[in-house]
């Protein structure tokens, strides 16, 4: 699903280079349930912005499901985006006015899908994600744990080919957190390729594999025995 | 643009984002307002300028004798000057290609009486063809008749405000008034566009004034009217051949600058003009200057709304939206809010100019405050434009920003 080789970013802070990703290879297959994990500084985040599109490589290739993804404009990234990937975010990054439902409807509605059928999805992944009776809440009136799962519900409604979260449970409480990665799980086992980035040790061990990233390089590349998250909760 | 979707998007963002909304739109309704009134006040500024100077019909010459500067023909400098009805007869036989009408003006003043109400009245002695030069209008009965000047009838045309003042409600007309000791027949009640000053005035027969006066035939000056078709050139030429003449008739010097002086309202017209356009000049520049304004207002909230909006604008983009369909967004909301406050300011300014109409007339000089209407919703497409080229800049460079930026928390 994901193929990334040779991989090099570096980031110019003052007078100084700050080379972040010193040459990644890393293969992701459908089905797959990733966490990237690292010290703050590792370059995981740079890693998942760069899966993305959120950020370009200055140097290597990377190609999703067999498409090669390069020499992007911000229109044709956005158009990839919207088709390939759903994000997930540590501060959810909901529209504050906008509730639980048309958070959840926005990008259909940048794939051109008529009102109606974007209702229709929408409902549907909310109520997926357990949050049925919340549709006409804004996000100020949710919880962390609602307002996450409202975002991977956004995350899950174009259904794209990869999920990518980046700390999504990092503003969680660690039962929070448990239902957040039960979800997570439960949507993996029905098929969807999913990326966790993450530094807790114990949200990596609910994934199915662990890859290690230190100083822009990957030290380490794991397969390891998913922890159902539900034994946390 | 067209999209129906694309407008539901919007809307929902105006409706939930009303303070936001209601800055940007007051701004504009605000600035097309004020650009509005004052351009109102400027238009009803000038107006009341054009209506004080354009009192007198245009085709009016006035004649007033003076003093003279010049010893001439034996006699010494600083002799007076005066007319008598013998010019008047003069003057319409030398110059019948020119003259359309002549009248004489003897002024006086009186204290009128009627009943137990008295005043003091400016009197002006005249004959009937003196309505055309000063554009009298009769409000009821009619102006003085030449049988009137014939026959030295004691009968009196008064204005408005005598009217007003001596009558209250009362029908003046056959009504008698006593003035300097005798009783005049009111013939006629007068309104005149020159303002109070002018409808306080009892118009009288020159020869019946000059009976009273121990028959003298005395008169202060001579108002005639010439013939339109003769054009300016032909006044101006008309004008010096009667200054020749009458300098000749009086044995004045002819290089002699006082003795007689001639106004022609057709000159005063040109200078009044010119005075008219500097007028309006001001106008416009404080039109524009309003408008500045208001686009610098517009300009400064489209900056603050994009800024607050950065964060929104990088979700959206991380979820699909190009970096067109962002500009268009904040395009069209801009224009959509502008486009509709302004025509609230628009209706709301031209509301509350027709609401003024005359009331500032007399303390302000403002009258009938009036605005094109093109002028009106030219300055409302300016301020839209604008307002979305205002909206523009910012908008493109936050559709530029990388969405991972937009997103950084802070």
């Amino acid at each position: 699903m994901i193929k990334i080789t040779d991989l090099h970013k570096s980031y110019q802070m003052g007078k100084n280079v700050l080379h972040v990703l010193k040459g990644i290879n890393f293969t992701v297959n459908e089905g797959e349930l990733v966490a990237i994990m690292g010290s703050s500084g590792s370059g995981k985040s740079t890693l998942l912005n760069i899966i993305g599109m959120l950020d370009v490589a200055d140097k290597g290739t990377y190609t999703l499901d067999n498409i090669p993804i390069k020499n992007l404009d911000e229109t044709k990234a956005a158009k990839y985006r919207n088709q390939f990937l759903g994000f997930i975010f540590q501060s959810f990054n909901l529209i504050k006015y906008k509730t639980a439902l048309e958070n959840i409807a926005l990008p259909l509605y940048y794939q051109g899908k008529k009102r109606e059928e974007r209702q229709i999805k929408a409902l549907e992944y909310l109520e997926k994600v357990g949050l049925k009776n919340w549709a006409s809440h804004l996000p100020s009136e949710l919880s962390g744990g609602q307002k996450q799962r409202v975002a991977i519900a956004r995350a899950m409604v174009t259904k794209p080919k990869v999920l990518l979260a980046d700390e999504l449970t990092g503003a969680l409480d660690s039962k929070t957190s448990a239902e957040v990665m039960a979800l997570i799980q439960k949507i993996n086992k029905e098929g969807k390729t999913i990326l966790v980035v993450t530094h807790e040790e114990d949200i990596a061990m609910m994934c199915k594999r662990i890859v290690h990233l230190k100083d822009g390089i990957i030290i380490e590349d794991k397969i390891i025995t998913q922890m159902p998250a539900s034994a946390h909760v | 643009m067209f999209n129906k979707d694309n407008w539901f998007e919007i809307f929902d963002t105006i409706r939930k984002n009303k303070l936001r909304t209601f800055l940007s739109g007051f701004t504009v309704a605000l600035g097309i307002f004020i650009f509005i009134i004052l351009f109102g006040f400027g238009n009803g500024l000038s107006n009341t300028f054009q209506k004080f100077f354009n009192d007198d019909n245009v085709n009016t010459i006035f004649i007033f004798p003076g003093t003279t500067n010049n010893p001439f023909k034996g006699y010494e400098s600083g002799r007076r000057i005066k007319f008598d009805n013998s010019d008047l007869k003069t003057i319409t036989d030398n110059f019948d290609n020119y003259l359309e009408s002549i009248t004489p003006r003897i002024n006086d003043n009186a204290t009128v009486k009627y009943k137990d109400k008295s005043n003091n009245y400016s009197i002006r002695a005249v004959s009937p063809s003196h309505q055309y030069n000063e554009m009298t209008i009769m409000m009821k009965g009619r102006f003085l008749h030449e049988d009137d000047i014939t026959h030295k009838k004691r009968h009196a045309v008064i204005g408005r405000l005598v009217a007003e003042d001596l009558f209250n409600n009362e029908n003046p007309i056959g009504k008698y008034i006593d003035g300097g000791g005798h009783s005049w027949k009111v013939v006629g009640v007068f309104q005149d566009d020159g303002g109070d000053r002018e409808e306080r005035i009892i118009y009288i027969p020159y020869t019946s004034l000059q009976k009273i006066k121990k028959n003298t035939d005395e008169i202060d000056q001579i108002i005639l009217s010439y013939k339109p078709e003769i054009g300016y050139e032909g006044a101006v030429e008309f004008e010096q051949k009667l200054e020749k003449f009458l300098k000749n008739r009086k044995d004045i010097d002819p290089r002699d600058r006082g003795g007689i002086y001639i106004r022609n309202v057709a000159d005063n017209l040109k200078a009044n003009q010119q005075f008219a356009s500097v007028l309006q000049l001001i106008i416009s520049f404080i039109g524009i200057g309003t408008l500045i304004a208001g686009i610098i207002g517009i300009s400064n909230i489209m900056v603050f709304v994009v800024k607050e909006r950065t964060k929104e604008l990088g979700i959206r983009k991380a979820i699909g939206a190009s970096p067109r369909s962002i500009i268009a967004m904040i395009l069209q909301e801009a224009i959509f809010i502008t486009t509709l406050s302004g025509y609230f300011g628009l209706i709301a300014g031209i509301a509350t100019l027709s609401l003024i109409g005359d009331t500032l007339e007399k303390d302000y000089f403002i009258t009938n405050p009036y605005i094109d209407i093109s002028t009106a919703i030219g300055a409302t497409i300016i301020l839209i434009l604008f307002g979305a080229l205002a909206g523009y800049i910012p908008a493109r460079r936050a559709a530029k920003i990388k969405p991972i930026v937009a997103l950084r928390d802070e």
